[in-house]
């Protein structure tokens, strides 16, 4: 199975508001609020680190939930957010220019 | 106390000069909204008192001003009621467009042209979006809220058409000073939020008042069977703010601005739900 590396398109305005992290798309305004366990993928979302490590050293070991499951829910939560632009997801690791590249694209 | 700050950050270095206009746009006036002095030049005397009577509480004597935008007039014709408003940005100059008008200028160069047949609306709707890129860079918004000072203290009512918010103006005390029933200006800063007069009505139909006062509390409103008053969490009134703040361009660098904004806003100022009846004892919970 291959890896999926996600990243933070940088076209993206993010805030902890109390518990919630919050994230607006800049360039069409919307505004996304994250549970907790997304906040936690998008915290990651470096480009670098693999979508299977994450879920499994900050996700599975910090919350009662099967591998397997998790890896499945980050991946929806993945491409709904790239559905809005706001996230890359790619099989191979993301360099920080492509996230900028994208959001230029979504810009013009 | 009721002051009127300086809007130092935004002054250019170098102020232009009413003189630097061509001669034939000679009818000036300086309208200073948020500590901010626009210069308006026409050639036609009856656009000129046309304007100063709307603008009649911001008016400042002074030729200096931040932004100098010469009025050209065009044919008359009906005005488009419903026109969507177009503002792009190109090569550094900000471009506006409406059924109405025609607008351009360039913030670095502290100077712009808007063309429209002589009437206010869209001098107002240009106020509106050049202060709207000013206050995104300065760390401000402009919200649709009403808004007034009660000792020395601002108050905002935000919410949109038909919540309220001209309805909580008329409800004021005597002792309130109105801002706006319609458009709230907001101003971030090493003290935290400001309010200011704006001199943009709703259906009250009158100006706000010159005048401003440190922010110290949102209310967002609705009409309700009661009048009742709930906290509200950051990331609900941030959500809620957003939706209420005036911003027209599509620019992403500005709109983050403007989220940042917004998040700093609901951190340090309390935000309220306020449901109420249109009765003057919704005061009472204003405070």
């Amino acid at each position: 199975m291959s890896a999926t590396y996600i990243a933070r398109s940088s076209a993206v305005a993010a805030r902890r508001l109390g518990d919630e992290m919050v994230v607006m798309s800049a360039v069409d305004s919307t505004l996304f609020s994250l549970s907790e366990v997304a906040a936690i993928l998008w915290e990651c979302a470096d480009g670098r680190t693999p979508l299977e490590c994450i879920v499994r050293e900050r996700v599975c070991s910090e919350f009662e939930v099967d591998a397997e499951t998790a890896l499945r829910d980050a991946e929806e939560f993945a491409r709904a957010l790239a559905a809005h632009g706001v996230l890359l997801i790619s099989a191979e690791p993301i360099e920080p220019s492509a996230a900028q590249s994208a959001a230029a694209g979504d810009r013009a | 106390m009721l002051t009127h700050a300086p809007f130092a950050a935004s002054q250019p270095q170098s102020p232009v000069r009413i003189g630097a206009l061509p001669e034939s746009a000679r009818h000036a006036l300086t309208i200073e909204i948020g500590g901010l002095p626009i210069g308006l030049h026409t050639a036609d005397p009856d656009f000129r008192a046309l304007l100063a009577a709307r603008y009649s509480n911001f008016l400042r004597p002074e030729s200096h001003a931040a932004l100098e935008f010469e009025l050209l007039a065009t044919a008359p014709g009906p005005l488009p009621a419903k026109e969507k408003l177009e503002v792009r940005c190109e090569q550094g100059r900000w471009l506006l467009a409406r059924g109405d008008f025609r607008a351009w200028f360039d913030l670095r160069a502290h100077r712009g042209h808007l063309a429209c047949v002589p009437n206010p609306y869209s001098v107002d709707t240009l106020l509106r979006v050049v202060h709207s890129l000013l206050l995104a860079r300065a760390g401000g918004l402009l919200l649709h809220a009403s808004g007034g000072i009660r000792e020395g203290r601002g108050f905002l009512f935000s919410g949109v058409s038909g919540a309220g918010k001209t309805t909580m103006a008329r409800l004021a005390p005597p002792e309130v000073r109105l801002l706006t029933d319609e458009i709230s200006y907001v101003r971030g800063g090493g003290e935290g939020f400001r309010v200011f007069g704006t001199p943009f009505a709703g259906e009250l139909g009158i100006q706000g008042e010159d005048v401003s006062a440190p922010l110290a509390a949102i209310y967002l409103i609705e009409h309700g069977p009661a009048n009742r008053l709930a906290a509200v969490a950051e990331s609900d009134a941030a959500r809620q703010l957003m939706r209420n703040t005036l911003f027209f361009a599509r620019d992403a660098e500005l709109v983050a601005a403007v989220f940042a904004t917004v998040c700093e806003l609901v951190r340090v100022i309390p935000v309220f739900r306020l449901e109420f009846l249109p009765d003057s004892r919704v005061w009472e919970l204003v405070r």
